[in-house]
Order: C-alpha cells, then sequence, then structure tokens
C-alpha cells in the first residue's frame, strides 16, 4: 500500500490559486482513475479535477471555501503498490493530517451539537432535558492514532429558563471574551444567566441569549420577532462577484445615462425577419440588433470601446468589438463573451449570443468565454424596470442597460399614438470619457435603434 | 511654528500614555504624543525599572556577604564590596535601552512626538513650550496622562539631606545612617534595598504597622525580615523634621517622647500625589474627584472629548493599571465599544519577601457581604522554596463559601511576584477552587503553592 498525494494543478494561464468550491468524494470514498474529485474555481472558470489514479481518499487539504495555491497537496489517497509519497515526506506530513482530522473532528462535533440544539428547541416547549453524550470520532490512516472529541456535559443541559438568576447587584461572572462579546453586542451581562460553574457565562449561554432574549421580552401579541441569522459563507461565485463589484464600484467613478427610445420600428422589423427566416436560422431577439447598434457606434468613438489600465495610466482601445453579455445563471451573474461582434452579421450575433447563454446557464463555458470583453450590455429581460444604474465591468469604460419596453401614448404633434417605447440605462467611467462623449454616444445608439435600416447601411 | 491638527493628543508618555498612543497608531488614528522628560515616565525613568535593578544589585551583594561568613551551602567568598557609581551606570544603562524602546515603539506605530510642556488653551487646543518655540497641537480627541509625583512634607522640603525616590535611585554611595519617612511599599522597598548595601536604616510610619495597605499575615514575614535586616521601625511615630544642626531627623516616637535619628541621608515616601499642575487644568476647569480627575468607567472626563488615564485618576497608582486604561482608551476613539470591566488589578510589592495581591483579602470579601472560605498554603511545605533556602511566606486564597468563586489570591514570599499572572487570570476567567485545584502545577516549583492553597481550602491539601 502506497500513499498517493494529489496537488492543485496549473488550471490556467498566470493562475496562482483557486478556491476549492466543493468536494465530489469525502474520506473514506474509492474511486478510479479520471473520477472528479473536486471542483476549484479561479478567476474566471470552475474547473473539475479528476483523479489520476484508483485508490481511496484518506485526507482532504481544505474546506470548501478556502483559497489554495497552485501546488498545494490537497488530496491524500491510498493506493496499492507504490505511491508518489516516499516514507520520510509521510512522517513528517503526519503531524498536519492528525492536525486537519482533529480540525474536522471538531467541526463535525460542532455540526451534531448543532442539530442537537435545534433538536433542543423544539422539545424546549415541554422542558425535556436532552442529555444525550455526542462523540465524533476520526481515524488516522493507520487505524493507530484516534481521534474523539466528546461534549462536556455542561454543554449537553441547556437551560431553557430566561430572566436574571444573579442575586440583585452581584456581579456577573464572565471571562474576558465574553465580556467583550457582550460589549460589542451591546448586551448588558447581568441580563444573562449563566449556566457555567458558579454561575459562570460562557460564550454558549450568550449564544442562548441573542437567540432567546428579544423574545422573551415581548409579551403576548401574535407576531413575534425573528430574531435568527443565517450565516452563509461568500464562497465561489458569489464572492468573485462580491470583489468584482468592489474593485468597479470603488474603483471607478460612474457617470449614468438613461434614454428612451422608441422601439416602434424595430420591433416592426424584428416581427419580419422572425417570420421569414428560414428554420435554420436563430429567433432574433432584441440583443444582436443592439450588438450591431454598439459595433456601429463604437466605430464612430473607438475610445468607448476600451480597456482602462488605471494602475499602468493606460487605455487599450480595441479594433474588435468584444461584447459581454451578462447572465444571470443559477449561481450569480456571469458574463459570457461574443468575440468580434463587428465580424459577425445579426443572425451570426444572435447564434452566438444563444449558445454562449446555454452554456453560461448549464456552466460548461470556458474561461477564455467568459473573458476578454472590450464593452458590455446588461438586460434583464422583463423585468428590466425604467431605469437602471449598470455598473462597468472593471476595467472596460462603458456598459450598456436595456429596460423594460412598454407601450406608451407618445405625442406626435397633433394626437398621443402608441408607440414601443424601451429606455437604455449607460454607465461611463468618467475618468476617461466625458459627459458631452457619453451623452452623443447614448444619442448614437438611440437613433440606430429608432431608425433599424441605419444599422445595417454600410460605411 | 506652524499649528499641528491631530485626531488624538497624548499628554504624558509614561506607561498609560506611550500604550494609549501606540494602540492608536496601531488602528490608524492620527496621533501625537507630547513629553517634556525622557518617555517612560516614572515607571520607566524614576520608578518600578530603577528601583528593580537597585533591588536586584542590593540583593546579590547581600548574598555575597552571606556567603563571606558561615553558611548553609558551604560556599566560601570574601567580603563583597559595591562601587554604587557603577552599579548606577549599569541600570541607566537598562533604562536608557528601555527609553529608546518607548520612542522606537511610538515611531513604528506613526506616532508623533513632541518634546515639550504642554499647557492647555481650551478643550481642545493644547500648546507646548518645547525646545525650539511654542507648537500649538489642535486635537479631538485628549488624553490626560500628566502621572504622579512624590509628596513634599512641608517641614522637610526636599533638598540637601532630605531626598525622594527619584534621587534615592541615583546616589553615589551607600549612605552609611538613612532614615525612611513612610513605612509604604516605596519606603520599605527602598530601606531594605539600601539595608541590604550596608546602610543603618530606620523606619519611620504614623500607623501602627508598617505596609498598612495589607493586613497582618501578609505583613509578618517582612517584619520578620525587617528584624533580620538590622532594620529599626518606629510605628506610631510623627517625622517633626530636621535638627537644628540639618544631621538627624525630630520624630515624636510612639510613646509621645522626642527622639532624634541621626541620617545621612532622610528619604521622604509618604505616598504621591496626581500632577494636576502646570498643564493649564484651571482652562478647562474638569470636575474633579478629591485631589485626582473624576472620570467614569470610559476613562472620560467630564469634558466631551477629553479622557484621562493612569495615576492622574486615581489609586490605585500602579503602571499596569494606566496600560489597560490606554488601551482601552484607545480603542474607544476608534469606534470600538469598550469599558472599565477589570476584576482585578494585581499589586506587587517588591519587599523581600515579596507581596502579591490581586482581588480581595479576607477582610474586604467579608466586608463587602460575602460568606468566605479561604486558607494559605506555606512555603515551608514547598520543595522548592526550601531548595532556594527561602521558606518564608505563603500563599493564600478567599472563595466564596457557597460557590467556590475565587475572590482573591494573596502570596508573600521570596520571589512570589512571578506568580501573579496565574493569580489575576484566574480571577479574570472567574476561576473557582476546583479549578485551581484541577489544574496541574510543575513541580518542583513555588507555583504549586497555589494548587496546594485551592485543595486546602477545600479541605484536601496534599502536601500539608
Amino acid at each position: 500500500m502506497g500513499e498517493y498525494v494529489i496537488k492543485l494543478p496549473d488550471v490556467g494561464e498566470g493562475v496562482a490559486e483557486a478556491e476549492i468550491v466543493e468536494w465530489e468524494v469525502a474520506i473514506g470514498d474509492v474511486v478510479q482513475e479520471d473520477m472528479v474529485l473536486a471542483a476549484v474555481m479561479t478567476d474566471k472558470a470552475t474547473v473539475e479535477i479528476p483523479s489520476p489514479v484508483d485508490g481511496r481518499v484518506i485526507w482532504l487539504g481544505a474546506e470548501p471555501g478556502d483559497i489554495m495555491s497552485v501546488g498545494a497537496p490537497i488530496i491524500r489517497l491510498e493506493v496499492s503498490g507504490e505511491g508518489n509519497v516516499s516514507a520520510s515526506d509521510k512522517k513528517t506530513d503526519k503531524g498536519s493530517e492528525a492536525d486537519a482530522l482533529i480540525a474536522k473532528a471538531a467541526k463535525a462535533a460542532k455540526d451534531v451539537a448543532a442539530a442537537e440544539e435545534t433538536a433542543k428547541a423544539s422539545t424546549a416547549a415541554t422542558s425535556t432535558k436532552v442529555e444525550a453524550t455526542v462523540s465524533a470520532s476520526a481515524f488516522v490512516a493507520d487505524g493507530r492514532t484516534k481521534v474523539t472529541i466528546e461534549k462536556p456535559a455542561a454543554l449537553q443541559t441547556r437551560r431553557t429558563v430566561s430572566g436574571p438568576t444573579r442575586a440583585e447587584g452581584e456581579k456577573p461572572l464572565a471571562s474576558p471574551s465574553v465580556r467583550k462579546r457582550a460589549k460589542e453586542a451591546g448586551v448588558d451581562l447581568r441580563q444573562v444567566p449563566g449556566t457555567g460553574p458558579a454561575g459562570r457565562i460562557s460564550h454558549e449561554d450568550l449564544d442562548a441569549y441573542f437567540d432567546g432574549s428579544t423574545i422573551t421580552a415581548q409579551p403576548g401579541g401574535g407576531l413575534q420577532a425573528n430574531t435568527s441569522v443565517t450565516d452563509i459563507k461568500v464562497v465561489g461565485l458569489r464572492r468573485k462577484i462580491a470583489e468584482k463589484m468592489s474593485i468597479s464600484k470603488s474603483r471607478i467613478p460612474h457617470i449614468t445615462i438613461v434614454e428612451e427610445v422608441d422601439m416602434t420600428a424595430l420591433e416592426e422589423l424584428r416581427g419580419v425577419l422572425n417570420k421569414s427566416k428560414s428554420d435554420d436560422k436563430p429567433k432574433l431577439t432584441l440583443l444582436p440588433f443592439l450588438m450591431r447598434s454598439l459595433v456601429k457606434a463604437v466605430g464612430e468613438q473607438p475610445a468607448l470601446n476600451a480597456i482602462f489600465d488605471d494602475e499602468a495610466g493606460v487605455i487599450h482601445q480595441y479594433g474588435g468589438v468584444h461584447i459581454g453579455m451578462a447572465a444571470q445563471t443559477p449561481n450569480g451573474l456571469v458574463v459570457p463573451v461574443i468575440k468580434h461582434a463587428e465580424a459577425r452579421d445579426i443572425w451570426g450575433c444572435a447564434a452566438e449570443v444563444n449558445r454562449l447563454a446555454a452554456a453560461a446557464k448549464s456552466g460548461t463555458a470556458t474561461r477564455e468565454e467568459l473573458g476578454g470583453s472590450t464593452i458590455t450590455i446588461t438586460s434583464l429581460g422583463p423585468l428590466g424596470a425604467i431605469a437602471t444604474t449598470p455598473v462597468i465591468n472593471h476595467p472596460e469604460v462603458a456598459i450598456i442597460g436595456v429596460n423594460k419596453m412598454a407601450i406608451r401614448p407618445m405625442w406626435d404633434g397633433t394626437t398621443f399614438v402608441p408607440r414601443k417605447m424601451m429606455n437604455i440605462s449607460a454607465s461611463f467611467d468618467h475618468r476617461v470619457i466625458d459627459g458631452w462623449d457619453a451623452a452623443v454616444f447614448v444619442q448614437k445608439i438611440k437613433s440606430l435603434l429608432e431608425s433599424p435600416a441605419m444599422i445595417f447601411m454600410e460605411g | 511654528m506652524k499649528e499641528i491638527k491631530t485626531k488624538l493628543l497624548v499628554i504624558g508618555a509614561g506607561p498609560g500614555g506611550y500604550i494609549c498612543a501606540i494602540r492608536a497608531g496601531q488602528l490608524g488614528i492620527d496621533t501625537v504624543i507630547i513629553e517634556a522628560g525622557k518617555p517612560g515616565g516614572t515607571c520607566l525613568n524614576v520608578g518600578c525599572i530603577p528601583s528593580k535593578a537597585l533591588i536586584h544589585a542590593a540583593g546579590e551583594f547581600e548574598k555575597a556577604v552571606h556567603f563571606s561568613g558561615d553558611n548553609a551551602l558551604g560556599i566560601s567568598a570574601s567580603a563583597p564590596r559595591i562601587n554604587l557609581r557603577k552599579t548606577l551606570e549599569w541600570k541607566n544603562g537598562i533604562v536608557s535601552r528601555l527609553n529608546s524602546g518607548v520612542a522606537g515603539l511610538l515611531k513604528k506605530h506613526g506616532v508623533k512626538t513632541v518634546e515639550g510642556w504642554a499647557k492647555f488653551r481650551d478643550g481642545k487646543t493644547v500648546a507646548v513650550e518645547t525646545p525650539t518655540g511654542t507648537q500649538v497641537i489642535r486635537a479631538e480627541y485628549i488624553v490626560i496622562a500628566t502621572g504622579s509625583a512624590p509628596i513634599e512634607l512641608p517641614f522637610l522640603p526636599f533638598g540637601g539631606r532630605v531626598i525622594s525616590s527619584t534621587e534615592a535611585l541615583s546616589l553615589n554611595e551607600v549612605p552609611a545612617k538613612l532614615a525612611v519617612v513612610g513605612g509604604g511599599y516605596i519606603g520599605l522597598e527602598l530601606g531594605i534595598a539600601y539595608a541590604k548595601l550596608g546602610s543603618e536604616v530606620t523606619v519611620v510610619e504614623a500607623a501602627k504597622a508598617v505596609l498598612p495597605l495589607y493586613d497582618k499575615d501578609l505583613i509578618r514575614p517582612v517584619t520578620k525580615r525587617l528584624k533580620e535586616l538590622g532594620i529599626k521601625v518606629l510605628t506610631g511615630a510623627k517625622a517633626k523634621g530636621l535638627s537644628s544642626k540639618g544631621d538627624a531627623l525630630l520624630v515624636e516616637n510612639g510613646s509621645g517622647k522626642d527622639v532624634k535619628i541621626p541620617a545621612d541621608k532622610i528619604l521622604v515616601t509618604v505616598g504621591r500625589k496626581p500632577v494636576t499642575e502646570g498643564w493649564g487644568l484651571e482652562e478647562i476647569d474638569l470636575f474633579m474627584e478629591g485631589r485626582f480627575i473624576r472620570i467614569n468607567e470610559r476613562c472620560e472626563t467630564s469634558m466631551r472629548g477629553i479622557y484621562a488615564i493612569g495615576d492622574v485618576t486615581g489609586e490605585p497608582m500602579l503602571a499596569h493599571r494606566a496600560m489597560a486604561q490606554g488601551e482601552m482608551v484607545a480603542e474607544l476613539i476608534a469606534g470600538e465599544k469598550r469599558s472599565w470591566d477589570k476584576v482585578c488589578i494585581p499589586a506587587v510589592c517588591f519587599t523581600d519577601p515579596e507581596i502579591v495581591t490581586a482581588g480581595l483579602s479576607p477582610d474586604e470579601a467579608r466586608a463587602q457581604g460575602h460568606e468566605i472560605k479561604s486558607d494559605l498554603f506555606p512555603l515551608q511545605a514547598n520543595g522548592r522554596a526550601m531548595s532556594m533556602e527561602r521558606e518564608d511566606g505563603f500563599v493564600r486564597i478567599v472563595a466564596r463559601a457557597d460557590n467556590h468563586l475565587v475572590l482573591g489570591i494573596q502570596a508573600v514570599g521570596s520571589g512570589v511576584s512571578e506568580l501573579s499572572a496565574g493569580f489575576a487570570l484566574a480571577l479574570e476567567i472567574g476561576a473557582r477552587l476546583e479549578d485551581i485545584a484541577a489544574t496541574i502545577h510543575a513541580h518542583p516549583t513555588q507555583s504549586e503553592a497555589l494548587q496546594e492553597a485551592a485543595l486546602r481550602t477545600l479541605g484536601h491539601a496534599l502536601h500539608i
């Protein structure tokens, strides 16, 4: 029997670290070559890590959400025959291995405690005390060392009463860390019953107080305050989105322009094209028209189709128009990119939009397909509101938001006529795009969409 | 000079002030600290540190004297001599190393130090007389950490033979006869040190016993040792002034008779007073608490934005109290929620033997209405104490009778100052007798006496 260590592989060009999004295997699982062990996420995409050998998982080196550097050991497998770890390596690694197991066991114990507490809450009404002894065990690979964590008895019986239990004027008894936490939460420890020896207030007592204090403070009435707080670890795509948004909003001074567009003519044209198209062609949505309009508009104002490297103080203006298309997926926002929109006709754009949208939704979009945009379109479709303030996709300099279309009465000089109206909301990096240029750009888009024939004119 | 604007201004770079400034610097607060002398305050320059250096030197000298006579260890050595000037050089070296250490820490944390004497102009403005002119500093928050100074007796003004603790730490030679007025901890620490160095020492104390702040059980081993060292103690005695020739101290002794105590130096250690003058307190008119500046549990004074910490705010005048206050105030100014919630401020008296107190004594606990259990473990029954030839002293523990919560721990003995950390920790985390009794204490150490004291209070000491 040997041991085989799998290190975090180099998952992409210039990627130094990646986040463990989820484990596909658990300790003890038997895995076969090429079976997926874990999903890791880089700046751009999620990558699956396959197993290079057959074996049994004996150690996992991270928790989901942990960021690991490339080359760090993430999994150990027990394999038949020689592994890739020499005996001496193994010896020195034992310590950390045991540490990981202890941490894991401790976490397991905590989970059990949490589960127990939930159970307690349901039994509290009948004042039943839960007296279960809980232990969580884990075994090190060789089976000799056993890590067992038992919950102390004091934690198992949780008080169900509330209200002060201390004599009048008596100081609450708590360690400095408990006192500090209470202070920061604005809790007067004199109000917190302590379940420890000599009535000492533990962190658990404080937790219990946080859970229950306001409920007891509201007698009567059918409505109860819900004081629960659910902690959700910000991992994976959500973390990436959060980071990206922080950068965009903190670094870029946005200017946003909202303009209304009469879409009646374009909608008529779109209806005709969709009706008369051959079956092998994709159905046209608004997006391909907007993309072609963008291509036209940036042709006249190349400054808008650019990336601003503010650290180097350089603006990279691109000849090719690579349009990012903000798309909602079950996990959050991703931005697949329609490359070289200037070289695709309206049908080509539509086909590429459909293909990328499907890939993004199913999570199969590649790193290359999710990066490299030079300008971005964002659309919430029917939810598109009257106006939005789109956040620029850093380090680009412009983003165009499409709002909801609706039939509105418009004054044509003599009478009100029903027109299909839609707003576009566009944000620009005001450091490098002046308001005047932004306004000219938005007007250009508006005029193209209102007279769609112009979109198809050459030159 | 151009006016300085800052968020936080700390007046005084003693232990309270410099800790406050360092913590503020860590928290990213724009901070200026003003100090007229060297950084470190009384503690570092003329208090804790230099006095411990002198006490150490005296202890070593006394050991050498002991070995020059018949001794149990069978060591023979010739009678020692001391060159006190050299001792002072060594002591001054320690002090200046710590001076530059504090200055370096302040700098490292981005604190600007202004040298000079500060004076309030109003609640937000201070003018500093620096060597190069008047520097005006405006600050959003001001922390007063001006500390304390030795009290002078009107009939025994400092000067000539009459010295304060400050001068006592810088004598060029050992005085043949030393009279100490005031038998508190400062007077006894220095009196014992000079007695060990060969002075003939007389302590004059107005109260019924020396170390009036401690109970008699704690004092007994010290008074016994004073006798061994040949120190004369006059209790219930009042110092009246200098003799007409100026070479003796006039004292009315316990039985009302006037006596003359010949003395080369007269050390007056009758307490310390807060420094509340000379820095413009009158300009801001803060509420006072006796001689001290009144503060609340967040060290706020009666004026918004002005805090006070350390000796200027009252007893106990201890460096570590000031440090904890300084740290808290810096965090408060950084917007954190804090208030003074300490269970105990341990205190150490570096007499021989040393005295450590943390929390309540048995009498204090009873006075607060507690029903208590208390017992002590004598160092006589401690192997480590025997092996160091110092069996005098004990560790005593005071606990509530009902739930055994530890209310206080005291000790007296040679080198017990280092046990203070364990005492304070036990009190601060709210330990019960059982917690201490069930904690393994390393053998052979004096600290076993703490565990045994807890066991004995519970009724089942193992080594007695």
